[in-house]
């Protein structure tokens, strides 16, 4: 191993990076093999299909307008895996981020379409209400040291229930499905600030997108530059030690829980205010985006900025999913792959290791041939003398 | 009334096996949160079994039945469970990460697994559902005016077992070292690894048991896009509430089973009915039980010690 190469291994962001593709890798080859086994005819076809996505299109402008719609959905999808990872740093498994997701989209909906408020009141609401359920599993764990893990499940069905009775007063009379933003109250849709042009005219590709990347800077910037960011993680790291340096601990797990819930709000928020989706008012199932988000988030390396990239990786491969061959395959190929990836992602600590002993071995090798260079060196002085 | 005896008592039997599950996992040192996809692989195992039964062998005798679908979900969750076992204790993986992947994988799988096979059968047929009309009727004996289901016998036997596994045998009492000082139990000799992947192994058998009692209690058919909506969860809200003893957690599950029996039979009760609140009420019931109760009980929690911990032989 040469100097430049094991500098770049030595390399944290590297490392992150290599582990995360590592993954994709992993995860790809699996699904690949489980469509080999379903039917192995189509199985290159399908998996290559999944991967491209909208290059499925062969016009530019077709393309151009799936590329939008997969923007549209990556936007929430970030949203949800930043909230994740901001409560990871802090130690905190923010599992309930799913039904903070749909309390934020139920708010939203009702704002908009029964008390008729303009686009960035719903958003503002959402991602308060959203807030507020995150700050009750965070004192939940704080003063009653309930996990955060199984109060954000219970949490999740409660919102989810909750939600399809709030919005079954404004779904459509025929079908479960809310009424279209659109339709009824069109200052509640986010505006498009001429963004629509730039992919073929799709209408929902929205303010929220680019909204989402700054969003995801600035809760990097909050975790890295700020005294803020610093004491949350150090009370992540060890809660004990936070406390006796004078950190409330309490109030930052509550603090944390309350920045990670508003932040899956406002992501539900910016997507059902695009109008692309409807809520389905008999939905038996918590919304997948929360879970999907815990993907990205480790996907991302527990990086705000790589989670922008694995975010659209995930949404990238869910969306394809809709273009596998029907007759053989179904879309849930590409849940299958997002969750081995996360099942791979629990191995990237194992991976780093590796990496660090594969470098710590051949330095200590350089050190020996060095070292023995140098007695070399110094027997052939003497003999000269 | 008779009604909402049997649905709490078959509610009751799925928290107890699974949380008796998570019990033997925390025991030996690992948190075991992917029981709730461990419940759906070990549901589909059994599902697949009986749907296979009712199609090739339509006169199998009721007791092979039994027998049959109990041992083959049970050996879907084992299987399923080693992947958590290796990621966990061989290579040291987050256990929560590890968990709820095995959680996302198997609904993913499962609905996979069952689409491709209903598909491969009917071209038509792009559901995720499973049928077991037939072969369910296996299962249920009546006793009086009560329609018994053999299951809350099996559930009675792991009770006990558990109980006996737990306390009075010197495999059980070495388990529990394990979770409560690894270190000092390996300095007298025990292999932490070993009795770790026990654990681990004990709660998919049971897990995936519980799978099988929950996708049949009360319906013929199962839509495995939906896993088991939490379930899992529930279970190890149960077994914090039982403070991970399996006498506390029958007695625990017992309450938790009578509200998720509520929201299936409420309709059969007069004065709940004039209540005329929406159904997603009487859903939320458990959950919100669950909560409070948690939150009432878990700051004076006995949880094993060294659970979730990965164990490093080279650790001081």
């Amino acid at each position: 191993m040469n100097l430049k190469m094991r500098a770049l291994l030595k390399n944290n962001a590297f490392q992150a990076i290599a582990s995360s593709l590592l993954c994709i890798i992993g995860g790809l080859i699996i699904g690949f093999i489980v469509l080999v086994f379903i039917n192995a005819d189509g199985a290159w076809e399908g998996i290559t299909d999944l991967v491209k996505n909208f290059f499925n299109y062969k016009n530019g402008t077709v393309a151009l307008k799936y590329f939008g719609s997969t923007l549209v959905k990556t936007a929430p999808l970030l949203l949800c895996s930043l909230s994740i990872l901001f409560c990871y740093k802090v130690g905190l498994f923010n599992i309930g981020a799913a039904g903070q997701y749909g309390l934020g989209a139920g708010i939203a909906l009702y704002c908009a379409l029964a008390l008729d408020m303009p686009w960035w009141v719903c958003m503002i609401l959402a991602a308060v209400a959203a807030g507020i359920l995150g700050g009750l599993s965070g004192i939940l764990k704080a003063y009653c040291n309930v996990n955060e893990v199984i109060s954000g499940i219970m949490l999740n069905w409660i919102s989810l229930y909750g939600v399809n009775i709030l919005l079954t007063s404004v779904k459509e009379t025929t079908s479960p499905y809310t009424m279209a933003v659109i339709g009824v109250n069109p200052d509640a849709i986010i505006p498009t600030i001429g963004l629509d042009k730039l992919f073929s005219n799709n209408q929902y590709v929205t303010l929220a997108v680019p909204l989402s990347i700054i969003i995801a800077i600035g809760i990097w910037v909050i975790l890295e530059k700020t005294k803020f960011g610093y004491e949350l993680k150090a009370t992540g790291n060890n809660k004990n030690a936070a406390k006796y340096c004078g950190m409330a601990e309490k109030r930052n797990i509550i603090v944390t829980l309350v920045i990670g819930g508003a932040l899956a709000g406002l992501g539900a928020a910016m997507f059902y205010l695009t109008g692309y989706e409807q809520w389905n008012c008999s939905a038996s199932s918590v919304p997948a985006m929360g879970f999907n988000g815990i993907s990205a988030a480790f996907l991302g390396g527990l990086n705000p900025i790589g989670s922008i990239f694995s975010s659209f990786f995930i949404q990238h491969i869910t969306m394809g999913g809709a273009y596998l061959d029907k007759a053989f395959y179904c879309a849930q190929i590409s849940d299958l792959i997002s969750a081995i990836i996360i099942y791979l992602c629990g191995f990237v600590l194992f991976m780093k290791h590796l990496m660090n002993k594969g470098i710590a071995k051949s330095e200590e090798k350089e050190k020996r041939k060095n070292a023995e260079q140098v007695s070399a060196e110094n027997t052939d002085k003497e003999g000269g003398k | 009334m008779t009604l909402l005896i049997e649905y709490t008592l078959l509610y009751a039997s799925v928290l107890i096996l699974v949380a008796l599950g998570g019990c033997f996992a925390e025991h030996s040192g690992v948190i075991n949160l992917g029981l709730e996809g461990i419940m759906v692989i070990g549901a589909l195992g059994g599902a697949l079994t009986m749907s296979t039964i009712a199609t090739s062998f339509p006169d199998t005798s009721a007791l092979v039945i039994v027998l049959v679908v109990i041992i083959i979900s049970i050996l879907f969750g084992v299987v399923y469970s080693a992947l958590l076992a290796v990621a966990c204790i061989n290579f040291k993986g987050d256990q929560t990460i590890v968990g709820t992947a095995l959680n996302i994988l198997g609904t993913a799988a499962a609905t996979v697994i069952v689409k491709a096979i209903n598909t491969a059968a009917d071209p038509d047929n792009v559901s995720s559902v499973v049928k077991y009309i037939q072969p369910k009727k296996a299962f249920l004996f009546d006793l009086g005016p009560f329609e018994f289901n053999w299951f809350m016998v099996v559930t009675i036997i792991a009770l006990v077992a558990a109980y006996v596994t737990l306390y009075k045998t010197k495999f059980g009492l070495r388990m529990c070292a394990c979770g409560e000082h690894p270190q000092a139990a390996d300095s007298v000799g025990i292999n932490v690894y070993k009795m770790r992947w026990a654990g681990v192994l004990i709660s998919g058998a049971l897990g995936g048991l519980g799978g099988i009692v929950y996708i049949t209690a009360g319906v013929s058919e199962w839509k495995f896009e939906y896993g088991v909506a939490g379930f899992g969860f529930l279970a190890l809200a149960v077994m914090i509430f039982g403070q991970w003893k399996p006498q506390r957690i029958a007695l625990a599950a017992l309450l938790f089973g009578l509200f998720r029996a509520l929201s299936n039979v409420y309709t059969g009760f007069d004065f709940m009915v004039a209540l005329d609140l929406p159904s997603g009420v009487y859903n939320m019931m458990p959950y919100i039980i669950s909560l409070i109760v948690l939150a009432l009980t878990s700051k004076k929690s006995r949880a094993p010690k060294a659970e979730g911990i990965p164990y490093d032989k080279g650790q001081r």
